[in-house]
């Protein structure tokens, strides 16, 4: 008997379940919100001048450095208004990090931590060789996102950054990216 | 026995919290009910379906909102002065609103009208109406800004306008107080023999939309409210509603209400186009203004026209025919075919649809009732094809769907009427809250209609809102009328007062919608299009600032040897190459508004420093992370000082 009232049961519940499905599958408007992490990352746009993010992506020297924004989730950053100068360093560059450094960096579970990496190529503000330069003159070092300083210093022409060499230039829509050939990593010395 | 009552009851109380669970999604569909709000629901960033261009009324300004959210996206200036972007202010806007009364800073939009191909709406320029200082302007559908203005001569108060015929032939303009023509000091007692109503046709290029005034038709004294275009079969003609046939010229409330029957003017202008070129127009001198932005120098310019020609249409017979319509029509709107023209008279119970066919068969007999002014009026019982009888109080205007059917606003009885062309049967009527004035569905008025949604217009707004002291925002309400009734949606506030509106599907507009402008197309005489091009020069007491920005930055941003006594006119050029990123301008104690400069875009303000100092300037735009950081500094010194001219960014 009880078993058989939990059958009933479980049909008109069943039925009501199902029905009110249909109801809602039927009603006009999804009202699905589909609030991307990427945020201004998914804003389609051919016209305008390329942002950070979309020349890193063109970019076949950077895969690493795409894929780890990617992994940590702060394409957004990328695309904001800014300014932002980048130091993009290139896959040769991840390449000279311990293996198991990079693995690491690239789980889900230090999202974190791979973000902080990133945010320190970032300093708020547009600046170009000429910025660099007269920062290095003036001994101006650079405030960089993530709240450290990085030091800048000139020789003979050749600028660097925390002992990283700036390869190349490229002006974006939202700033300016050096092409460098180290990686930085957060640790006291630059704090 | 007893299991099965128990299980009886077990069933119908499951069966009914199945009914009550699922009752909010199915029933209730009343404007309360939350599928309603479903129905005009856009999520977070999902677009609208509609565009929806509202007149700003008393605000000069045109109002873009989106359906069926009721979000307005852009409040575009035209005769207004309008400080949030500087237009009107700027030096390069500043002869927009030029007239032959001078600079006029603000005038009383009215009836928006989307440009048309084939009696379909095109989506390329909007036109709209300024009624107090009559004045025409068109604006783009790709920058949404207003690109040209066109003063109206022998008109006063141009408000049977800004309609465009079927293929954006011509735009039309019809006085809505007649005046002398030419003007002249007159007695006001003379109006009946001296004062006249001009109806202007002004022909717009396919390609660029420029405008300009090929011919006035000049018309005896009435006030010209209303227009719209023949389409299809009537395609050639535009019919004006009339209102004063009586000639009054004072307490008009009850004077130009005398008459049981005022008119429809039908203008067969393929006929006067032919008089034009047979030359049988004469040339009268008028002073009027034709303004002209371009887009690649960012600039206007004001020519000032110094003659009109003029068609009278006692010299040139068959180009003006009276339609009889009763009591004082507002609308005058023809239905999809082109076949009916509806006269709402707006102090009349029903509504008078007149047959082209029969009005063209009424021509073709000599039908005619009469003449006014040597102008013949036809026939009433021969011109007319139906009627909608005792539809409401105070009809005003009528919009149409694709599926025969037209919507008709009241303003006494605060409603909206459905009825069925053809048939005249009243099919479903809805309440607005308060006194409709015009209703637009998109396409509304073209031989292709979008039926989905309809937008009633408000002119009292009472208790539907929040209050805001005495003066409350007008409201628009948004109706579903894809079903046999009409569904009330939503309401949403409007700006100034709408008076009229169009719309189009979304798919028309926004594929066209320009991101920026391209720096390399600039063609400011003052624009920069690098850092290194930026500049001071003097020419005596006149100094030209060539100034840039970018994120975050003035170059140059420390400027000296500036003197009081100088005008100083800083011309800044937006280096960004980026969709939706305008740098502002400011600077302290300029005598006009901060500017926006566009992507690509240059605009000049005058400053004119009267107190020695150093005058900072900044930003007005979040444009950036380091917006704060984007100001400058310029030194005044006095007028006899020896400080050089200097300028520069970071030092250098």
């Amino acid at each position: 008997m009880y078993f058989k009232k939990t059958v009933f049961v479980s049909i008109c519940v069943g039925f009501i379940i199902i029905s009110c499905t249909k109801l809602e599958e039927g009603s006009k408007t999804s009202t699905k919100i589909d609030n991307t992490p990427k945020g201004q990352a998914s804003v389609v746009d051919e016209e305008s001048d390329r942002n950070i993010l979309q020349i890193a992506i063109s970019s076949d020297a950077h895969t690493t450095l795409v894929k780890a924004v990617e992994a940590a989730n702060i394409e957004h950053v990328l695309v904001n208004a800014g300014p932002l100068t980048v130091f993009a360093p290139t896959n040769d560059a991840f390449n000279d990090l311990p293996k198991q450094l990079v693995d690491k960096l690239l789980k889900p579970e230090n999202r974190a931590e791979l973000s902080q990496v990133l945010t320190l190529h970032a300093a708020p503000g547009t600046f170009d060789i000429a910025a660099l330069t007269k920062a290095a003159v003036k001994e101006r070092d650079l405030y960089m996102a993530t709240g450290h300083y990085l030091s800048i210093s000139n020789s003979n022409g050749v600028i660097t950054v925390n002992d990283a060499k700036i390869l190349s230039t490229i002006e974006a829509s939202n700033g300016i990216i050096h092409v460098v050939d180290k990686v930085f990593l957060p640790n006291p010395k630059n704090q | 026995m007893k299991n099965s009552i128990k299980h009886l009851l077990f069933f119908v109380s499951a069966v009914s919290l199945f009914t009550s669970a699922c009752s909010k999604t199915d029933s209730n569909r009343g404007a309360l009910s939350s599928s309603v709000a479903e129905d005009v629901y856009v999520a977070p960033g999902e677009h609208d379906d509609y565009y929806a261009f509202l007149s700003g009324g008393y605000s000069g300004n045109l109002t873009v909102y989106g359906l069926p959210s009721g979000r307005m996206f852009k409040e575009i200036p035209v005769f207004s002065q309008f400080p949030t972007s500087g237009y009107g202010y700027s030096e390069e806007t500043i002869p927009l609103l030029n007239t032959s009364h001078g600079f006029i800073p603000w005038d009383d939009l009215h009836h928006p009208d989307i440009s048309q191909t084939e009696g379909e709406i095109d989506g390329r320029w909007i036109f709209v109406n300024g009624n107090n200082t009559p004045r025409i302007a068109r604006i783009s559908l790709s920058t949404f800004e207003t690109e040209e203005i066109i003063e109206i001569p022998n008109s006063a108060g141009n408000h049977s306008s800004s309609f465009v015929t079927e293929n954006t032939e011509y735009v039309v303009a019809g006085t809505r107080f007649s005046v002398p023509v030419p003007q002249q000091d007159i007695s006001i007692n003379e109006y009946k023999s001296n004062f006249k109503g001009a109806i202007s046709f002004i022909k717009v290029d396919p390609e660029t939309g420029r405008m300009n005034i090929e011919f006035q038709i000049i018309l005896p004294g009435f006030n010209y409210d209303l227009a719209h275009p023949g389409r299809g079969k009537s395609h050639g003609w535009m019919f004006f509603s009339t209102y004063n046939t009586e000639e009054a010229n004072s307490l008009l409330e009850v004077n130009a209400s005398q008459n049981d029957k005022d008119f429809i003017a039908a203008i067969n202008w393929k006929k006067a186009e032919e008089y034009m070129n047979a030359g049988k127009f004469k040339v009268m001198p008028a002073e009027y203004a034709h303004n002209v932005y371009d887009e690649h120098t960012h600039s206007a310019t004001s020519v000032m026209k110094t003659s009109v020609r003029v068609l009278d249409p006692a010299d040139n017979p068959g180009i003006v025919y009276f339609l009889p319509t009763p009591k004082s029509p507002h609308g005058v709107d023809v239905d999809p075919t082109g076949e009916y023209i509806i006269g709402s008279g707006k102090l009349s119970a029903s509504l008078t649809a007149h047959s082209f066919t029969n009005m063209k068969n009424a021509i073709d007999e000599n039908r005619f009732d009469g003449d006014a002014y040597g102008i013949p009026i036809i026939d009433y019982d021969y011109s007319v094809g139906g009627t909608v009888e005792q539809a409401g109080l105070g009809p005003l205007h009528t919009e149409f769907d694709e599926r025969g059917n037209a919507y008709t606003t009241f303003f006494i009885s605060s409603e909206v009427v459905k009825w069925k062309v053809g048939t005249w049967e009243v099919i479903d009527r809805k309440p607005t809250y308060y006194s409709v004035g015009h209703i637009m569905i998109p396409g509304g008025n073209s031989r292709k209609p979008y039926g989905k949604y309809a937008v009633a217009m408000n002119k009292i707004t009472k208790d539907r809102y929040l209050p805001t002291g005495p003066e409350m925002e007008h409201s628009a309400q948004l109706y579903d009328i894809s079903g046999d009734k009409m569904k009330l949606l939503l309401d949403f506030p409007t700006h100034g007062e709408p008076h009229y509106a169009a719309g189009a599907p979304a798919d028309i507009i926004k594929p066209n919608s320009k991101k920026f402008y391209k720096l390399e197309d600039n063609k400011h005489p003052y624009a920069v299009k690098s850092e290194g091009e930026t500049r001071l020069e003097r020419d005596g007491k006149v100094v030209h600032v060539y100034m840039s920005t970018i994120r975050s930055h003035f170059s140059p941003d420390n400027i000296e040897g500036i003197k009081v006594g100088d005008t100083v006119f800083f011309h800044i050029t937006n280096l960004e190459q980026d969709f939706d990123v305008p740098h502002g301008v400011a600077m302290i104690g300029a005598n006009t508004s901060e500017l926006l400069i566009m992507p690509g875009q240059t605009k000049t303000f005058r400053w004119e420093p009267k107190k020695v100092g150093v005058w900072p300037f900044y930003c007005t735009d979040f444009c950036s992370a380091l917006h704060q950081e984007m100001q400058g500094y310029v030194r005044v010194s006095a007028e006899n000082s020896n400080i050089k001219l200097s300028w520069t960014l970071d030092g250098e």
